[in-house]
């Protein structure tokens, strides 16, 4: 960005201004959070929002947890983003629609278990096989997109694929409309011991919950990537399909796994936004997918730790920057700005380190 | 030089009555309406080490493409242990017993060095055959078992040529192809390969390598072709053509420039 031989231009001070101002903004809104929550009649608290009120210890710890249970689907979704894009170099549009139909998955399967009653009897086992199910199912999905809508791509140039995945999108959005109709579909209720607020730490047992399992896929995708055989051979087509193909490695076959791996990740962050928000439309996947692929881009692209990084980085800005930095300084109704936040930690990042928090990881022909 | 008589170069005479472990049967090669590969008859016997000189766009690397099947010649045959591979995928080829170091190393530089050879042995599923092959690699380069929990983008540039060949040999080839091995080396580096080279030739293997630095390569082989805009100009034995006046003309004249 910075080119030491050449003369600073017009767009380097812009970008230099934008950064000082993004990052100022950050540090007024934080300065006028910690004076509020020193004494809320101090002069710079006051001059900043009068009308104020700052948060308690409680409500902190409440819209920490909710910010990583969210962050944590986000980085699951943004795991199958980050490898498709590691192996193929473009960016999967669809694959947000895929979390989309791993969530419906859960909200008729759950459904089912709720009217045989199986969910309130044992809800562990129900929850595993919802997940399960999902997986699968956002597997077949994705497995048959790569397939049907890509394959035929490989080796065209990278927008064609792009688009196509916009179309994809559309395709599966519309498929679940004509399937399943525009209704609101909604997950059956969760145990008492669940949404109770007293079981750890003073927050909802869900979150907890999403978290752990989250954590749970986690681990297991990097395993997978990191000591099994196939996962060493995604990392080397990643890097360089040619040579992968040179030791005998069959590189399509690489790129199907691929897919179903990202789709299972999709399966269970699907079944999150269940246990999360309990309802579910066609067009849900949107929005998650879109903060999912900016967590993606946050923690680096290509780079599996930082899409999960960025997952946890955006769900948490987005939980906690409203209050902690929008409300401080007197913007109003700053909780429906959420989503406004997501997308401008996107762009400070961008800004700051345009290669990620974790740096991105190309195939190495791109690297140029 | 027609397709049906292969035998036009002269195998070393104790081997003349085996069956060659490579062959290119008069393969013309394409890219679009690009002839690359004109007319070329190669044999390559068990135990050899021979080189293929040639300059820039002489079609050195197509050569190599073609044998791994990476592009399919428009006609003629490749033929591996006596079986017609032509129409083979790569990946059957590699498990058939061919495999290449690739031209400036191309590490899987983000994966350990272990992890390398663990791809270079992709396709045996032997544990044993393939921990014995460690060892061996380990025997010929110790520095790769040192550097074994490293990434391979962290070693130095000779450590990296080790781990190629490595990777490669961990295939538990019949013959290894090598692109231009002194390619992006330093100069004492490139001296430093070849000796390696001759080194695994030496423990048995048929090498096969390609090369610009003509000088450096016949100085080892045994016999040598020169290719000249996609035709074999040359055929003969290193020293012959070490000696050869026509080789500094064809080609040592404008490549090393």
């Amino acid at each position: 960005m910075q080119k030491t031989t050449k003369q600073r231009t017009n767009v380097d001070w812009f970008l230099t201004v934008l950064r000082v101002a993004s990052l100022a903004v950050i540090a007024a809104g934080f300065a006028a959070f910690v004076a509020q929550l020193i004494d809320s009649d101090n002069p710079f608290a006051r001059w900043a929002n009068p009308d104020a009120i700052s948060l308690t210890g409680e409500q902190f710890r409440g819209l920490v947890v909710t910010g990583l249970a969210q962050g944590s689907m986000y980085g699951l979704i943004a795991l199958g983003y980050s490898m498709v894009y590691g192996v193929l170099g473009f960016i999967n549009f669809a694959h947000g629609e895929v979390f989309m139909v791993g969530a419906m998955t859960g909200a008729i399967t759950s459904n089912k278990l709720a009217e045989s009653g199986y969910w309130e009897s044992s809800f562990v086992v129900c929850l595993l096989l919802v997940v399960v199910l999902s997986m699968l199912v956002c597997t077949i999905t994705a497995v048959v997109m790569e397939r049907v809508a890509y394959r035929p791509l490989r080796g065209k140039p990278r927008l064609i694929p792009l688009i196509t995945s916009i179309g994809v999108s559309f395709f599966l959005q519309n498929c679940v409309l004509a399937l399943l109709g525009s209704t609101v579909k909604s997950y059956p209720d969760l145990p008492n011991w669940l949404t109770d607020k007293r079981t750890f730490l003073d927050v909802q047992g869900s979150k907890i919950l999403v978290v752990l399992v989250a954590a749970t896929a986690m681990v297991a995708l990097w395993y997978l990537v990191e000591k099994t055989k196939t996962g060493k051979a995604m990392r080397a087509v990643a890097e360089d399909a040619e040579i992968a193909s040179l030791m005998g490695i069959d590189v399509n076959r690489i790129i199907v796994k691929t897919f179903a791996v990202g789709g299972a990740m999709a399966g269970v962050a699907g079944i999150l936004w269940g246990l999360l928000f309990r309802s579910v439309i066609h067009t849900t996947g949107f929005l998650p997918g879109i903060k999912a692929f900016s967590s993606a881009v946050v923690g680096g692209i290509g780079n599996l730790g930082g899409s999960m990084a960025g997952g946890l980085t955006i769900g948490v800005a987005e939980s906690l920057g409203p209050l902690m930095i929008l409300e401080p300084l007197g913007v109003s109704g700053p909780s429906q700005l959420r989503d406004a936040v997501a997308f401008a930690v996107l762009i400070i990042v961008l800004l700051v380190r345009p290669s990620g928090l974790f740096g991105e990881q190309l195939p190495s022909d791109e690297r140029t | 030089m027609s397709p049906d008589a292969p035998a036009t170069n002269t195998p070393a005479p104790d081997q003349a009555a085996s069956e060659p472990v490579l062959e290119l049967r008069g393969v013309n090669t394409h890219y679009g309406a690009v002839h690359i590969l004109k007319d070329v008859d190669l044999a390559i016997y068990s135990g050899e080490l021979v080189c293929l000189l040639g300059g820039n766009a002489s079609g050195k690397s197509t050569t190599l493409r073609t044998i791994l099947g990476m592009v399919k010649p428009t006609t003629g045959d490749v033929v591996l242990n006596g079986q017609v591979v032509t129409t083979r995928s790569t990946r059957e080829r590699v498990a058939l017993g061919v495999t290449m170091v690739p031209e400036n190393r191309r590490l899987f530089k983000r994966l350990t060095v272990g992890e390398n050879l663990e791809m270079g042995a992709f396709l045996r599923n032997d544990a044993d055959g393939i921990a014995t092959d460690r060892e061996w690699v380990f025997e010929l380069f110790p520095r790769v078992k040192e550097r074994l929990n490293q990434k391979a983008g962290t070693l130095s540039g000779g450590e990296q040529q080790m781990v190629a060949i490595g990777r490669a040999l961990m295939a538990r080839p019949q013959i290894l192809l090598m692109d231009e091995p002194s390619m992006g080396l330093a100069p004492a580096l490139v001296q430093q390969n070849f000796e390696l080279i001759q080194q695994i030739h030496e423990s048995g293997l048929t090498v096969f390598m390609v090369e610009q630095n003509a000088n450096m390569a016949l100085s080892i082989a045994d016999r040598g072709w020169v290719l000249q805009t996609g035709r074999v100009v040359l055929d003969d034995t290193a020293q012959n053509l070490l000696a050869h006046p026509d080789l500094q003309a064809s080609y040592l004249g404008t490549a090393e420039q």
